[in-house]
């Protein structure tokens, strides 16, 4: 009987703590914006009836959406590449890939910023080529927080997608090449569907990530691009909103689970119709 | 040589792409101009010597460093048992009860900064540093239940058995057997641990507070209103320390285990 019980006494500091400092908090800081003498849906209905709280929730998922597109069309041929090559060059290729992911995101956000800026790399190369007259207007922008998105998260979705192209036997390439298609088409039409996991898989960690990034946006979006997380933290600290920002708390953790189901369900539909068999 | 030439053109851009702008950083952290520019102009360490010489990032680089660790730390005493039960007992709910010690990977970090600091530091008023060292510990674990996790799962459980067979305990052999074959999983969680609690700001954005601040944290409050090599240079400090964690989980685990 007591030996029965020793796994849960061994699971139990981790999931008291998981509870405590999870759960708990979580409930107590979201519980409340239900209620406002009864249970209301009034907070979130107001919320997306308000222009200026949509148009942060649209550029959030727009922002997101088009980094999560870019990653994929950077990725999946770089991660081929790096699938393909021999062993020796494969590692220092990861490595070149996991670089960027395991440095702090403030330092490759101020990357950007140094590229970017008004005084910045870009322009100031653009202008003594004569390209330019006077300077673009690139950082504090949400073409900036798409950059510095996919900055921060193609690492992510290559190496998600390395995982399952190694998988895949060089043979298959050969044999649709001997078959007659070139190499693009091999590629589209080969390649690319036996990917679409890796894809699935990354494009959840992507989408997720950019969409709930403090960071980035912080820092490259400027106070004209907000979006949600950075939303979140000027209502409660700026604007001393604390139930707008366990509003915008619980918008994205809704959003985070609808995206990863959204996702699994489109997996799960491509892999009934038997076009994935990785 | 069946290698397409375009794809390794494309390939190639790519790697440009993701190393270029840390390339920049590091020639902007020598140069002599007050403000950043590159191509530079003169070469000087000041801006390293100035990095050290400042108060505030060296103290949230210890504290940084500290919280890291401790954080870590606490993540493998809970986390290591918690993967080997997962691993090998018959739980029930076995599946949910991991989903369970993932999810904090699921919800954002800023709101578990935010609900944590709403619930235990306003609420409970404790200090910040403990919802600090709390918030970090979430981040910890996810990590330590994945790498511990599935090493244990490659481990043949057949050496469990003649362990038992041999007259040791279950937890003589969980000491004596189990964990000293996993030991480059621990070590490569925790390092893996380590740096992501060390390199997050999300969830220690709400957590700071007079003499609390983390090193991102202050990293990033210098940079809107700064704009000097310094900053250039702590980075440089930084990637050195990533090269120097890469080169140690290489040569323990492997990266490929990172992913």
């Amino acid at each position: 009987m007591t030996q029965r019980r020793i796994p849960y006494l061994i699971l139990a500091p981790g999931l008291i703590l998981l509870i405590l400092f999870l759960v708990l908090p979580l409930i107590s800081t979201i519980f409340p914006t239900f209620f406002n003498g009864g249970f209301t849906l009034s907070n979130y209905t107001s919320f997306f009836l308000d222009e200026y709280n949509f148009s942060i929730f649209w550029r959030t998922l727009k922002i997101s959406l088009i980094a999560t597109l870019i990653c994929v069309v950077l990725g999946v041929p770089t991660a081929y590449y790096i699938s393909q090559s021999p062993k020796k060059w494969r590692g220092l290729l990861m490595s070149i890939t996991l670089f960027p992911l395991l440095t702090n995101s403030v330092v490759r956000s101020f990357a950007w910023i140094t590229i970017l800026g008004q005084d910045g790399i870009l322009n100031n190369a653009l202008m003594s080529m004569g390209v330019l007259s006077k300077p673009l207007t690139l950082l504090y922008t949400e073409f900036a927080i798409i950059i510095g998105s996919v900055y921060l998260f193609l690492p992510l979705m290559v190496i998600t997608l390395v995982g399952i192209l190694e998988n895949i036997d060089a043979e298959i390439m050969e044999a649709a090449e001997t078959l007659g298609a070139n190499r693009l088409i091999a590629f589209v039409k080969v390649i690319l569907p036996l990917s679409v996991p890796g894809i699935i898989v990354g494009s959840i960690l992507v989408f997720t990530g950019s969409m709930t990034a403090y960071t980035t946006p912080q820092l490259l979006g400027g106070n004209r691009n907000i979006m949600l997380a950075t939303f979140l933290y000027q209502s409660a600290t700026a604007l001393g909103n604390w139930q707008g920002a366990s509003v915008i708390a619980l918008i994205m953790i809704v959003a985070t689970l609808i995206v990863m189901k959204l996702f699994n369900w489109v997996a799960g539909r491509m892999d009934k119709r038997g076009e994935i068999n990785a | 040589m069946r290698k397409n030439i375009s794809l390794k053109i494309f390939a190639g851009l790519v790697f440009a792409f993701l190393l270029v702008p840390l390339f920049i950083i590091i020639v902007t952290s020598f140069g002599t101009n007050s403000t950043i520019q590159f191509p530079i102009q003169g070469f000087t360490l000041d801006w390293y010597s100035k990095v050290f010489n400042n108060e505030s990032f060296m103290d949230s680089f210890l504290l940084s460093l500290q919280v890291a660790f401790i954080a870590t730390l606490l993540a493998l005493v809970i986390g290591v048992p918690a993967a080997y039960s997962l691993a090998r007992h018959k739980v029930f709910g076995r599946n949910w009860i991991k989903s369970f010690f993932l999810s904090p990977t699921i919800v954002p970090g800023l709101v578990v900064g935010y609900s944590m600091y709403q619930f235990i530091v306003i609420k409970f008023q404790f200090p910040i540093i403990q919802g600090l060292l709390l918030g970090h510990f979430l981040i910890c674990l996810p990590y330590i239940i994945r790498v511990v996790g599935s090493t244990i799962e490659q481990l043949d459980f057949s050496i469990e058995e003649v362990s038992w067979t041999l007259g040791c305990t279950k937890l003589q052999t969980f000491i004596k057997v189990v964990l000293p074959n996993i030991t480059s999983g621990i070590f490569a969680s925790f390092m893996l641990a380590f740096i992501n609690s060390f390199n997050n700001i999300p969830v220690s954005q709400f957590l700071s507070g007079p003499g609390v601040s983390m090193l991102p944290t202050s990293l990033m409050n210098y940079i809107e209103y700064n704009y000097d090599p310094s900053v250039s240079a702590l980075s440089v400090i930084l990637m050195l320390g990533t090269i120097v964690l890469m080169f140690v989980i290489e040569k323990t685990l492997g990266l490929a285990s990172i992913s």
